[in-house]
């Protein structure tokens, strides 16, 4: 379907990547949005706190990110398209509540706009350092949807990949901005809404008595009832059977997280975005992401003009992760340059799928800042030596 | 043979029977109270959802045949807070125990107060943590043994209906589960109120808060509290006060919607700063 | 051709939005590719104020400066705090009653002083600075600064908004 017309601010702007990411949203229908200020994340709920009453939707200040995250799952279940914006310690708090969405196959978007930790950190200063913490920060096994842009234009153009996605598998989808993403101001350009398209939300057509809670379709993602139809339906973040109802077995437990693990993994393909350029032939690779990659660009630059042969790839989607782009470009390339905001967390998903297949060179950076061009074209360097 | 029909049978997943409560439990007699105020309500049982959080009573969720939701610890106040937002028409209520909303949940709880959404808050108050064994919770009274007090709780405990009432609630009452009628009416004025209503129920724990504490059987608790209650309408909340074994005063405490709730005050504001916007419309929902 | 800029100054001058317009009407109107940062440094929400941008034909990859072309000091401490980035050939813009830079620029204006003159209150500093930008460093076209003070501005404040960008312009024109 395509995007509703009162959302759509179509047209040429100038915005920094928190209001693209309200735009965003805007535009992939969501109308609630519960947050908690935060440095740096806060204009996005500003901006949706300024535009929501003349849309015909809710913003709702909490006490906290733990009622932020909680609140948004209500509002989902209540019949809206909802998000959260927070940055680090904020996304520290809202950990549980992305375990819930998960088990009880809520969608909605987690938006963390990331700044240096541990702790307080740096509020006002860029990081890459909560990827690990997107993907495996909510106790116990799952899979999930994480998104990463790389200008004010993307935090517009995947914001919509992150609703449809949350849709689309009934999952929470992490949308992993940064400090100088966020706070960048460059030209955004939104289309018309007929240009844009939504998934639309799971709704059953079932009659309740016809109706299992989480019978799942053929890939694996249950349709959703609406409150207030004679579903009767229970929602609960134990382990539940197919009825919804709390079933305390290994049996179900197996079941029920194969299956939640499965609706992400067995369509991986259609999950995964990356911008690859130049791989065949490459002596390096430099694999990034986020602000990050647009250092790299520079570097990748500068290494041709050296006369090394290097390839790019700029990840979108950090989770799932393209294990087998990354195994296919290990077997050719001499070595892999990963540059990131953080002390080396994605470059162990790097060192994994190439299996020492090829020189793995971590590039980290503990945030504050970004990489100097310098230090990633030296990298490319190293990594273009014949040992 | 006949089997006879449970006259809430319509109301309960009775394919979920028997439920997890111990014998002497008062969360049974807290259910059919709201169970019988929600059948003479206005409410039909589509418009009704209820939300519950985890711990003996945030299992009620899982027994009535309602959109029910079993959320996470101490969650259930925001949960039903972004629903209601979404689904105004929706009657939200809130069904769980005092560990749940006054510990953990304690924050919500007041700021739901302030925020004066519209929903309904039913809080078994057993004085004690039940499904993880038997701790000190906010309610304690102080000197009652618990695990987790083993020589008597030093602390003073919360006195809930004043909270309430502090917080901004427009209805507060407290009952016990002996009080069946005084309760199931209670629930029914609260589930009809516009703004945050708040009913406390007082429940036994016989099988660790009233054995720890050598209080007897469910049924001499049922007597203390026969005994030991003064129905006090329109008392202050801050008489509310529960001692180890002195006598506590019931009663309806706090009665009068008259406030703006959230969702009023919000339409109210917005429709004069935005009357010559034509994008504008009074908010009604979220609703995809 | 790629040109770096810092705009620097106090917290209320309107130094954010100085860079916003220069910007959006370098990115919007004059076709070029355009990328602003705020400075959130420790003190950004406090007294101090700063803002980088970068203008350029090509895409622009590296998000901060690296040098300067153009400083634009609307305080003495950013003078103090800034001047030390700008390149051999770089220019040094300066309110320059706010400022002392005598003897390290001639590209002085008094723009809160012809802000109070002209419309009573130092509210358009800013926008008169833009227009001094504008015609002393020839960064973006004067109408793409009027499109861009048009779109950015309440609406109510258009109207004198771009008096005030025509003032900066003319009092660059008339002490060149």
């Amino acid at each position: 379907m395509k995007a509703k017309l009162d959302g759509v601010l179509t047209g040429v702007h100038y915005m920094d990547g928190d209001q693209a990411a309200c735009e965003g949203a805007l535009a992939a229908g969501c109308r609630y949005i519960a947050g908690y200020p935060i440095t740096p994340s806060t204009e996005t709920v500003e901006r949706f706190a300024q535009r929501i009453p003349c849309v015909g939707g809710i913003f709702m200040q909490m006490e906290d990110e733990i009622a932020s995250s909680i609140a948004i799952q209500g509002a989902v279940w209540g019949g809206a398209k909802a998000m959260t914006v927070t940055s680090g310690p904020g996304f520290s708090l809202m950990m549980e509540h992305i375990g819930y969405a998960i088990m009880t196959e809520t969608p909605c978007v987690f938006v963390d706009v990331q700044r240096g930790g541990p702790s307080t950190g740096l509020p006002t200063m860029p990081s890459q350092s909560d990827l690990m913490q997107a993907r495996w920060g909510s106790h116990g096994d799952y899979d999930l949807i994480a998104l990463c842009p790389n200008s004010p234009q993307e935090c517009f153009d995947l914001m919509i990949c992150a609703f449809n996605f949350s849709e689309r598998f009934r999952i929470p989808v992490m949308f992993m901005m940064d400090e100088c993403i966020g706070h960048m101001t460059e030209k955004v350009v939104i289309p018309h809404p007929d240009d844009i398209e939504i998934t639309p939300r799971r709704y059953t057509a079932k009659r309740p008595q016809d109706y299992l809670l989480y019978g799942p379709c053929d890939d694996l993602v249950p349709e959703m009832p609406e409150i207030g139809k004679g579903y009767h339906f229970h929602i609960t973040g134990l382990t539940h059977d197919e009825r919804g109802y709390p079933d305390m077995t290994v049996d179900a437990q197996h079941r029920l997280i194969h299956r939640l693990i499965h609706k992400i993994k067995n369509y991986k393909n259609g999950i995964v975005m990356v911008e690859a350029d130049d791989l065949d032939n490459a002596e390096v690779v430099v694999l990034s992401f986020g602000i990050t990659s647009r250092i790299a660009d520079r570097a990748i630059i500068d290494a041709k003009n050296s006369g090394i042969k290097t390839g790019k790839i700029r990840l979108k989607t950090i989770w799932p992760f393209p294990d087998e782009l990354v195994k296919n470009v290990s077997q050719k390339a001499r070595a892999i340059v990963v540059p990131e905001i953080n002390a080396g967390q994605i470059v162990r998903e790097v060192e994994r799928a190439a299996t020492d297949r090829c020189r793995i060179i971590s590039v980290p950076h503990y945030g504050g800042g970004v990489h100097r061009v310098e230090t990633i074209y030296d990298a490319i360097i190293e990594g273009a030596k014949v040992e | 043979m006949s089997k006879e029909k449970h006259p809430l049978s319509d109301y309960l997943r009775e394919d979920r029977m028997p439920h997890m409560w111990c014998p002497g439990c008062g969360i049974g007699i807290a259910v059919s109270a709201f169970l019988n105020a929600l059948k003479q309500s206005r409410y039909g049982q589509d418009d009704v959802v209820l939300v519950s959080g985890i711990g003996c009573a945030g299992r009620v969720a899982g027994y009535v045949k309602l959109d029910s939701f079993h959320t996470t610890h101490g969650r259930a106040i925001p949960f039903a807070e972004g629903l209601k937002a979404a689904s105004p028409k929706t009657k939200v209520v809130v069904f769980s125990g005092e560990g749940d909303l006054m510990s953990i949940g304690g924050n919500h709880f007041i700021h739901a107060g302030r925020k004066n959404m519209s929903i309904t808050i039913l809080c078994v108050n057993n004085l004690n943590y039940a499904m993880t064994g038997g701790q000190v919770s906010p309610t304690t009274p102080a000197k009652a043994i618990t695990a987790t007090a083993p020589f008597g709780s030093f602390c003073q405990p919360f006195n809930l209906p004043f909270i309430a009432e502090a917080a901004g609630a427009v209805y507060v009452a407290r009952w016990t589960v002996f009080h069946v009628r005084q309760l199931q009416k209670a629930i029914l004025e609260a589930i009809h109120k516009k703004g945050m209503s708040f009913v406390e129920i007082i429940s036994p724990c016989p099988t660790l808060y009233e054995r720890r504490n050598q209080m007897g059987t469910a049924l001499s608790r049922m007597n203390f509290y026969r005994e030991n209650t003064v129905i006090k309408n329109g008392a202050s909340t801050k008489d509310a006060v529960m001692d180890l074994d002195k006598p506590f005063i019931v009663g309806k405490f706090v009665d009068d919607d008259s406030k703006l709730t959230y969702l009023e005050a919000m339409n109210e504001y917005y429709d004069t700063t935005f009357s010559c916007d034509a994008n504008y419309h009074t908010y009604t929902g979220s609703k995809i | 051709m790629t040109k770096e800029i810092r705009i620097s100054g106090f917290g209320g001058q309107g130094v954010i939005l100085t860079a916003y317009i220069i910007g959006k009407a370098a990115s919007l109107y004059d076709g070029k590719e355009s990328s602003l940062i705020q400075s959130f440094g420790p003190e950004a929400r406090g007294s101090s104020c700063s803002a980088q941008l970068i203008i350029s034909d090509e895409k622009i990859l590296y998000p901060y400066i690296a040098g300067t072309d153009i400083l634009v000091a609307m305080s003495q401490s950013a003078l103090a705090k800034f001047f030390s980035e700008v390149k051999k050939d770089g220019v040094v813009i300066y309110e320059n009653e706010l400022v002392d830079a005598k003897n390290i620029s001639t590209l002085g204006i008094p723009a809160t002083r012809l802000s109070e003159e002209e419309f009573g209150k130092s509210f358009y500093s800013n926008v008169i600075m833009v227009g001094y930008i504008t015609a002393v460093t020839g960064i973006i076209k004067l109408g793409s600064a009027e499109e861009a003070v048009r779109t950015s501005v309440p609406s109510h404040t258009v109207e004198n908004n771009l008096k005030a960008l025509e003032t900066g312009y003319n009092f660059a024109k008339n002490h060149a």
